[in-house]
């Protein structure tokens, strides 16, 4: 077994501590995926209002989309609202199973947006934030409305919630842009971040 | 554009152990998922900490499903953190760990669990901490993981 790489970690087991080329580990070689950075955007101290994604290539099967987030709305906890292409209209469905520590349930709807959950609202200190992570699917089909799933949440030792979503715009387009707010009218705030990738099909 | 999702290392459990650790993990990708594919010889909760933290500075909220019945819970000042369960060797498990080279911010994490046998499960991890992740060590309530359990840890670099 050799050692491929310097930014391969070593492991060690129990209290017998030892650099993984001494053990009977299998170590695989640093492995490529089909999995490209397409864009990041990153929250600066100044905040930002609306994040977007513009000129998206369809050149990919799949988006992943990783968020993690804290907005400055005054609340515990935020959603984000999701549109493409500019459509604002009442194109939108979400739904979403949850837990908050105590109970689950679900709930959805329609209306001008999709929504991916679940992040850190302005009560919360800055430096705890929410992440999600948003798969849309087929993005670049032109022969079905488009789909989304989201698995996200937040903790913070005595608070928290979990949701596994699922969004729809009922639109057969391309998607070329996203854009992200926040659902009660305030910025993202610093450290947000939210980061497209395009998966190769 | 560049490719931007790479395996850091793949581990295989050669034979039944109650604790292991990846360590010395690298600080230069934006974040990092660790699936997890075999399970525990029993039953059993299994468990993260980082960077030696044996701190009361962890906390969950979960939820889970199995047959008709459904769940959420929480943990709240814990000494590691539960990121899933294991009830056999069929178990698989996927933990995203986002910004985690970050030392601005806590570090939050995504979980999700199946296991063939019995549950789905889903959670999200805080660890009141803002260093750098460079070490995850596993442990068990009281069990051993599974012989064969392979551990692979990506690496995302976000551009």
């Amino acid at each position: 077994m050799g050692i491929r790489s310097l930014r391969t970690a070593s492991i060690s087991t129990g209290v017998k501590r030892s650099k993984v080329w001494d053990q009977s580990a299998v170590v695989t070689n640093i492995g490529q995926l089909a999995y490209e950075s397409i864009a990041t955007v990153t929250v600066g101290a100044g905040g930002l209002s609306t994040v977007s994604f513009t000129s998206i290539p369809n050149t990919y099967k799949h988006l992943q989309l990783r968020c993690l987030a804290r907005t400055t709305a005054a609340v515990d906890n935020d959603a984000a609202f999701l549109n493409f292409n500019s459509d604002s209209s009442a194109n939108y469905a979400a739904h979403n199973l949850r837990g908050n520590g105590g109970i689950t349930a679900a709930s959805g709807g329609v209306g001008s947006s999709t929504v991916i959950q679940r992040f850190a609202g302005g009560n919360q200190s800055s430096i705890n934030l929410g992440a999600a992570i948003v798969d849309i699917l087929d993005y670049a089909s032109t022969n079905k409305n488009k789909t989304l799933r989201d698995l996200g949440g937040y903790d913070f030792n005595g608070t928290g919630n979990i949701y596994f979503s699922g969004g729809l715009w009922i639109n057969t387009n391309a998607i070329t842009s996203i854009t992200i707010t926040t659902s009660q009218g305030g910025n993202w705030s610093q450290y947000s971040q939210f980061a497209l990738y395009g998966i190769k099909g | 554009m560049t490719v931007t999702y790479s395996t850091i290392q793949t581990y295989t459990i050669p034979s039944v152990t109650t604790t292991f650790t990846l360590s010395s993990i690298p600080s230069t990708y934006t974040d990092l998922v660790l699936v997890f594919g075999g399970g525990t010889v029993a039953p059993t909760g299994v468990y993260i900490r980082f960077n030696g933290d044996s701190g009361s500075n962890y906390s969950t909220t979960r939820m889970s499903g199995w047959a008709t019945n459904n769940n959420s819970a929480r943990s709240t000042n814990q000494t590691r953190v539960e990121v899933g369960g294991s009830w056999s060797d069929t178990n698989h498990m996927v933990v995203n760990l986002q910004n985690y080279s970050n030392t601005s911010i806590n570090k939050v994490g995504i979980c999700r669990t199946s296991d063939a046998t019995d549950t789905v499960a889903a959670g999200a991890i805080l660890w009141r901490n803002t260093a750098a992740i460079n070490s995850i060590a596993f442990s068990t309530d009281a069990t051993n993981f599974a012989a064969g359990t392979v551990i692979t840890l990506y690496g995302i670099k976000a551009e």
